[in-house]
């Protein structure tokens, strides 16, 4: 059993800037949950396209019900991989991500498609696709509804960031009060999205025990 | 940003600095004339490599795109 997520956004800058800002987007504000980002694969295709593999670490921030499932010795801090592919003639960029740590708890993959707004050319829309899913026995639907919500949350991040970083880009000062909005609401999203999961937790924990 | 290997951030550092501009200036402009940048990314990688082998981070096999497969909507 997968769940699956798709959503569109737009950011008001160009596809160049996005791009750009794409390989510049980390350390932002919205970003503290990852510690390390390198690269760790690139070339430059015969059709010149440029292909990238980026490795990042993130904090794990698993629930504590969720944490009793790891085995002791496993990282606290998970491992991401991003694979992506930039068209600068077609003028798109592809990316794929996926967790290689974890997968066996919960694996999240995530397909991201740039392109130039098809309404307006000085515009970039993300088109983004997830797939969620879990193995656990009698905990895969709590843990799939926590990685969707938690998913949820990450996207706001994702889009608050790069906003963030593209207004740096553009000598724009970004404004603190969008931080800490966004650091409010993450915080909302998360604590209801503990809580729901938590209760399907104890819901599946009660019907084993019947 | 720090690197996944403590040692190579400043690698790292160097590198991106590069990197990003030829990728505004050259690369998305269509000027194929090379990439500066391949003696900072093989200092990097080096380091980097090293580091992702003694922590023993599993990246060895996984194919590029690897899971882009067709999926089933839920």
């Amino acid at each position: 059993m997968v769940k699956y997520f798709y959503c569109s956004g737009l950011l008001k800058s160009t596809w160049d800037q996005v791009c750009t800002a794409f390989w510049q987007r980390y350390p932002n504000p919205y970003s503290h949950h990852v510690l390390t980002e390198d690269i760790i694969f690139r070339e430059v295709t015969p059709n010149n396209c440029l292909i990238s593999r980026r490795l990042l670490t993130k904090t794990s921030r698993s629930p504590r019900w969720m944490e009793r499932y790891l085995p002791k010795h496993m990282a606290s801090s998970a491992y991401i991989i991003e694979d992506s592919i930039v068209d600068p003639q077609k003028r798109t960029m592809t990316t794929l991500t996926w967790n290689i740590s974890h997968a066996r708890l919960m694996s999240v993959e995530e397909r991201c498609h740039y392109e130039v707004d098809p309404e307006n050319g000085s515009w970039t829309e993300i088109k983004r696709e997830a797939w969620i899913s879990s193995n656990v026995f009698g905990l895969s639907r709590a843990i799939q509804e926590f990685g969707l919500a938690r998913f949820k949350t990450s996207v706001t991040k994702t889009m608050k960031g790069f906003e963030y970083v593209l207004a740096k880009m553009q000598g724009e000062t970004p404004s603190r009060s969008l931080a800490e909005t966004a650091t409010e609401r993450a915080r909302e999203t998360a604590l209801a999205a503990k809580e729901k999961a938590k209760d399907l937790a104890s819901h599946a924990q009660k019907k084993q025990f019947v | 940003m720090n690197s996944v290997g403590e040692a190579c951030t400043e690698l790292k550092r160097e590198y991106d600095q590069c990197f990003n501009r030829w990728f505004a200036e050259k690369f998305l402009k269509g000027d194929r004339s090379g990439d500066p940048c391949t003696e900072t990314f093989r200092r990097y990688q080096r380091c980097v490599q090293k580091a992702i082998k003694e922590k023993d981070i599993p990246v060895d096999g996984v194919e590029f795109m690897g899971p882009n497969k067709d999926k089933p909507e839920s």
